[in-house]
């Protein structure tokens, strides 16, 4: 059954995750009033594919939507933040996996470690990834990379808590139903 | 596509170049200039970007909007500089000539040269990125991203990405219409809470039919057995000419130029100040 390698499932869900990645990256962002910040529906989008998908899946569909994003709504790449998102799929893939989140009944201790894998690839990527970047690649003054970075993190956790939580939830419960009809035919 | 830059059919020399040489200039380049903070260096590879997104044939009317758009962006990075680290650049520069003001705040002259740097950066990367994007036709430019050694899964994954999103815009419209036919707007007068209600359920069904889109794509490609072999053949991979090879060399001179400018001034940024 395990093939070295990408399957060709995992191709289709990386080319057409980062198209959804993407539009939603620019096409939701909800202001949340702090300048430069916004709520990042995307981000609920790649904790999904990680999930579902393995770790280099939602590692890939966060380095090319974010890169084709800067790209062609910018004309620039921020590759430091492109690496940091990446960084935070493969993080919170590889953490999230360890609850077998898909087999079996939905508990509440699987929403906990669902959030408590996303609040510490959240701080690994944008409080101590993007920063450290931003200084070695933009040679940017630390306190204000760290003090973007720490705004990213609040935001980010906030918003992967509630909206991909509900995100999550929905996906499993109704991937249940699904096996259930499938038993009784 | 209206909202994106997309690849625009001229004919031009930047045009006719092979998009793998086109990529590993574009790599070159980027990589000489994020290296570098000599401002010599930095003033020349802009000239050479702005050259050659003037041979590139591109109209202005087409990338008006982001350059503003950039320009602002670039100035607020700018501002936030200087509001957080005012004497950044006299810490670089181990140097400290006061223009304006006094205390934290003093305008130093390091300063100034320092955030003139971090200007430069848009000002060449901008240029350069838009006259390789806006030139190299996607299908080429998957073909090109495995020619420079990206597996081919991957080159073919990032093609994918870029034929679904126009289908995958559209979808979006259209649920971001129902939803909002059925109370649940987005708009600007929407509450914080509401937003966020709003972009959970269109995220919910343009998730649940995108993992349905994996679900069949993925088979269908399986059944034309891709993916069993190691290697693939392009049907939009294209020769190496004369004119692709002196663009890789110049890409290639530049990157040493800019490693030989780290190597002589001892470390990234050149002091005139010294």
């Amino acid at each position: 059954m395990k093939k070295k390698g990408l399957s060709t499932k995992d191709v289709v869900a990386i080319g057409i995750g980062a198209a959804v990645f993407l539009i939603l990256f620019k096409f939701i962002a909800i202001p949340t009033g702090i300048p430069n910040t916004q709520i990042n529906v995307a981000q609920s989008w790649l904790s999904l594919l990680s999930v579902i998908f393995s770790p280099i899946v939602g590692f890939f569909v966060a380095i090319i939507g974010h890169s084709l994003n800067d790209a062609i709504s910018y004309g620039s790449v921020w590759w430091s933040w492109v690496i940091a998102d990446g960084i935070y799929a493969l993080i919170f893939a590889v953490l999230v996996k360890r609850a077998n989140l898909l087999q079996g009944k939905l508990t509440a201790f699987k929403l906990i470690w669902f959030n408590i894998s996303q609040a510490i690839a959240n701080v690994i990527a944008w409080l101590v990834v993007a920063p450290i970047l931003d200084i070695l690649i933009y040679a940017e003054p630390a306190n204000k990379v760290f003090l973007q970075g720490g705004l990213s993190v609040v935001v980010n956790i906030i918003s992967t808590a509630i909206i991909g939580t509900t995100l999550v939830s929905l996906y499993i419960k109704n991937k249940g139903q699904q096996e259930l009809l499938r038993k009784e035919d | 596509m209206t909202d994106f830059l997309g690849y625009q059919d001229r004919d031009s020399v930047i045009h006719r170049l092979n998009a793998t040489s086109k990529l590993l200039v574009f790599l070159l380049l980027t990589v000489a200039g994020i290296l570098s903070f000599d401002i010599r260096f930095l003033l020349l590879l802009t000239v050479f970007a702005g050259f050659v997104l003037y041979l590139s044939k591109i109209s202005w009317r087409s990338i008006r909007i982001l350059v503003y758009l950039t320009v602002v962006f670039a100035l607020l990075n700018l501002v936030l500089i200087y509001v957080f680290a005012p004497q950044y650049g006299v810490e670089l520069y181990h140097d400290k000539t006061i223009l304006l003001g006094s205390g934290y705040y003093a305008l130093t002259s390091q300063q100034l040269f320092y955030e003139l740097l971090v200007l430069l950066k848009y000002c060449f990367s901008v240029p350069l990125s838009l006259a390789f994007l806006l030139t190299t036709q996607p299908s080429q430019l998957a073909a090109g991203l495995n020619r420079v050694g990206i597996s081919y899964k991957i080159a073919y994954a990032f093609s994918l990405t870029l034929r679904y999103l126009p289908t995958i815009q559209n979808e979006f419209q259209t649920t971001k219409k129902v939803q909002e036919a059925r109370g649940f707007a987005l708009g600007k007068k929407a509450s914080l809470g509401k937003k966020m209600m709003a972009s959970t359920r269109l995220l919910l069904s343009l998730a649940f039919s995108t993992l349905e889109k994996v679900e069949t794509i993925s088979e269908a490609m399986a059944l034309r057995r891709f993916g069993k072999k190691r290697k693939r053949t392009w049907y939009y991979s294209q020769k190496w000419r004369l004119p692709d090879w002196l663009a890789l060399t110049m890409g290639i001179l530049l990157l040493l130029l800019a490693v030989w400018l780290v190597s002589i001034d001892g470390g990234r940024f050149w002091n005139p100040f010294r």
